[in-house]
């Protein structure tokens, strides 16, 4: 799931090399309705053919920060830069900045050749050069036999790819994607999500992506902005964000986790021993942990990070005895509820290696689960 | 419901319903149309009625079928008729932009407000259908005669020393138009803009276009369907209108409502006066026609979110 189309190297990390300077950088940025902070003191710098995606629930401020971006909201306190200039108080038709809406908002008087020259037209650039690019957008976007059409005579994954091309029709040094894919099914969703990552690539334009949608986020973007009420609470690649959440927020909001509350009893600088009233043995993680001893830590361990056994594990450490309370199946793998002795449920799942369903672990089966000393990820808050 | 009694005779609950609205118009609207169609080709003559028969049976077994199309013929010798028409069509378009220009901005300022307020100027617009139409087309003669409220108010202020000659102006007759139709062109204008959808403007000003630009590619496209369905909510009225030329215009005012009005009661020509009727009706059923195509044109045009 965290990897993508992108190159497997991972050599494209801007924000590794402490001479880049970010091409958009939100400087201190809070907006507020009333008295509802929508965006709380948010700096942020994205680079160059970045594809940053704001990751978040529904009412976390991602749109607000994006409309900020575009011009629609003014900022209640501090700055946006795109490419070193002061874009804050720009109206949105004097920004370079494009962006795609979440229903389209398609003009629906227009066919789709004029809803994709109408920000051409609107620079005055020249009719003959205005049918070119209009023309050879629609060809990227696989459009060209649709040009005469009105917008309530596409499909909605047509319609989606009529917003791309006239958001990218006058070459935005940033585009903003508002939930791009939200409206499409799943199957087209997927096709559509490789399709954006190749366009972003073939244009190199830079994008920022809103989306609730966690999955879309991991297989999109280059790093993952995840915001909680108004704050951005982790930014990373969808790797850091998958495997190093820095918080119980982070690590529950993406992906599911079994979450263990316990006390910090053994704290060296590589290792940490943590002791959970869930379990009986304690946890035994190999890395350390900034946190005084004695001090209440929760140990987060994936789903797929845990592993049943009908052998009882050696060691004094990383195992408990438990009992299959449920098992979704679900074809390439299983999902696997277990009861621990304390009472706590864990969520464990599994690949279904073996065809024949005699040789699966199944209902009611006393089994132990144990991990390795690196699957767990010990964070303080 | 079930009505089993009605299948049996053939009728389903669906076709009763629907007669209802048909019977309504057939009694009221369409036996009169034949009867004015009727006298319209008959000759006048001085008796009660004041016109000959059209169908009569003369001696035996002959039935006498008179057809006399003197009388739109007059219509079209005489051109009192002519020029009836035509400053009636110049009167209600006038009027009709006027009411335009006011009513546009209005409507979309109410569509814009917040819905609560909203509700509260919408009441304020139908507001004056609670008082008879007769009573305040009255109410602008004493608004506007020499002696008003206006000439008198404009006079205490010291702005004039003369009363103006407002009363029995065609300047009367357009405050009576626009006055009376302009809620006629402000609903359906905010019923068309209040569907607009906002963030096709952020769109549009997103792409580059300033807010009037936004306006004039946008909002104004996208809301010719209300524009369309306005004008002719004024305009088709405003032709055959008697009362506020007759109440507030020059009695020399050449309108084909008063026209019609002078040839039936003055006159008492009923053939003339029902050609004359006949022939204003083929003028306004034009425009609903094209207001019908429209209304087609913006419902198949639909399926915007």
């Amino acid at each position: 799931m965290a990897t993508s189309a992108r190159d497997p190297q991972l050599t494209f990390e801007p924000w590794k090399d402490a001479d880049a300077q970010p091409y958009v950088r939100i400087d201190r940025v809070t907006k507020k309705f009333g008295d509802f902070i929508a965006v709380d003191d948010v700096s942020l710098g994205i680079y160059k053919k970045e594809i940053f995606c704001l990751l978040g629930a529904s009412g976390c401020g991602k749109t607000t920060l994006l409309r900020m971006l575009a011009g629609f909201e003014r900022p209640t306190a501090g700055r946006i830069f795109i490419d070193g200039v002061d874009m804050t108080e720009i109206p949105p038709y004097e920004r370079p900045v494009n962006m795609m809406f979440q229903s389209y908002a398609l003009f629906p008087h227009m066919t789709v050749e004029q809803n994709v020259a109408f920000g051409l037209k609107q620079d005055r650039i020249a009719k003959a050069e205005i049918a070119k690019r209009v023309a050879d957008m629609l060809e990227m976007v696989k459009l060209g036999q649709f040009a005469k059409r009105k917008p309530h005579q596409l499909s909605g994954g047509q319609r989606q790819r009529v917003a791309l091309a006239r958001a990218l029709v006058k070459k935005p040094k940033l585009l903003l994607l508002d939930e791009p894919l939200a409206a499409l099914d799943k199957k087209l969703r997927e096709h559509t999500q490789f399709e954006l990552i190749n366009i972003q690539e073939t244009l190199g334009v830079t994008f920022i992506v809103v989306t609730h949608d966690q999955e879309e986020a991991m297989t999109l973007s280059s790093r993952i902005g995840l915001m909680n009420h108004g704050e951005i609470v982790q930014v990373g690649t969808p790797t850091e964000i998958y495997e190093y959440p820095n918080s119980r927020f982070v690590s529950e909001f993406i992906g599911s986790v079994n979450m263990f509350e316990g006390r910090l009893v053994e704290d060296e600088p590589s290792f940490v021993r943590i002791e959970s009233d869930d379990l009986e043995m304690p946890i035994f993680v190999d890395h350390g942990v900034s946190s005084a001893p004695g001090a209440t830590v929760w140990a987060a361990i994936r789903p797929e990070k845990m592993l049943i056994s009908r052998v009882r594990p050696e060691g004094a450490d990383n195992w408990t005895a438990a009992k299959v309370r449920d098992i979704a199946y679900m074809g390439d793998m299983s999902i696997y509820l277990l009861l621990l002795p304390s009472g706590k449920v864990v969520r464990v799942t599994q690949p279904n290696v073996y065809r024949h369903a005699d040789e699966r672990i199944t209902w009611d089966e006393q089994v132990y689960l144990h991990w390795a000393p690196s699957s767990p990820v010990v964070v303080t808050k | 419901m079930k009505l089993p009694g009605l299948k049996r005779l053939g009728l389903s609950g669906r076709a009763l319903v629907a007669a209802v609205p048909q019977f309504w118009l057939a009694l009221f609207f369409l036996i009169p149309f034949v009867i004015v169609l009727k006298i319209a080709f008959s000759d006048a003559q001085i008796a009660m009625p004041p016109y000959q028969p059209l169908i009569e049976w003369v001696g035996e077994k002959a039935l006498h079928i008179k057809l006399n199309f003197a009388n739109f013929a007059f219509l079209v010798e005489d051109n009192l008729y002519w020029k009836a028409y035509l400053n009636s069509i110049f009167v209600a378009a006038v009027a009709t932009l006027i009411c335009l220009l006011i009513g546009y901005p209005m409507a979309y300022a109410i569509a814009r407000t917040s819905p609560s307020t909203r509700n509260i100027l919408l009441l304020l617009v139908i507001l004056p259908f609670w008082t008879s139409f007769l009573l305040r087309v009255y109410a602008w003669i004493g608004l506007l005669k020499n002696n008003g409220l206006i000439n008198n108010a404009l006079i205490a202020l010291g702005v004039i020393d003369q009363p103006i000659q407002m009363l029995q102006t065609d300047f009367a007759v357009y405050v009576g138009i626009v006055y009376s139709y302009l809620p006629f062109m402000i609903l359906p204008l905010y019923a068309n803009l209040e569907k607009l959808d906002l963030t096709l403007l952020e769109a549009a000003a997103d792409l580059g276009s300033r807010p009037w630009e936004a306006f004039l590619k946008v909002t104004l496209p996208l809301s010719l369907p209300g524009i369309v369905a306005g004008c002719l909510l004024v305009f088709i009225p405003a032709v055959g209108e008697f009362v506020i030329p007759a109440l507030l215009g020059d009695p020399g005012m050449l309108m084909i409502g008063k026209v019609l009005w002078t040839e039936f009661f003055n006159n008492r020509d009923w053939p003339v006066a029902s050609a004359v009727a006949i022939a204003l009706l083929l003028f306004l059923v034009i425009p609903i026609m094209f207001f019908q195509r429209a209304q087609d044109a913006e419902s198949s045009a639909g399926g915007r979110r």
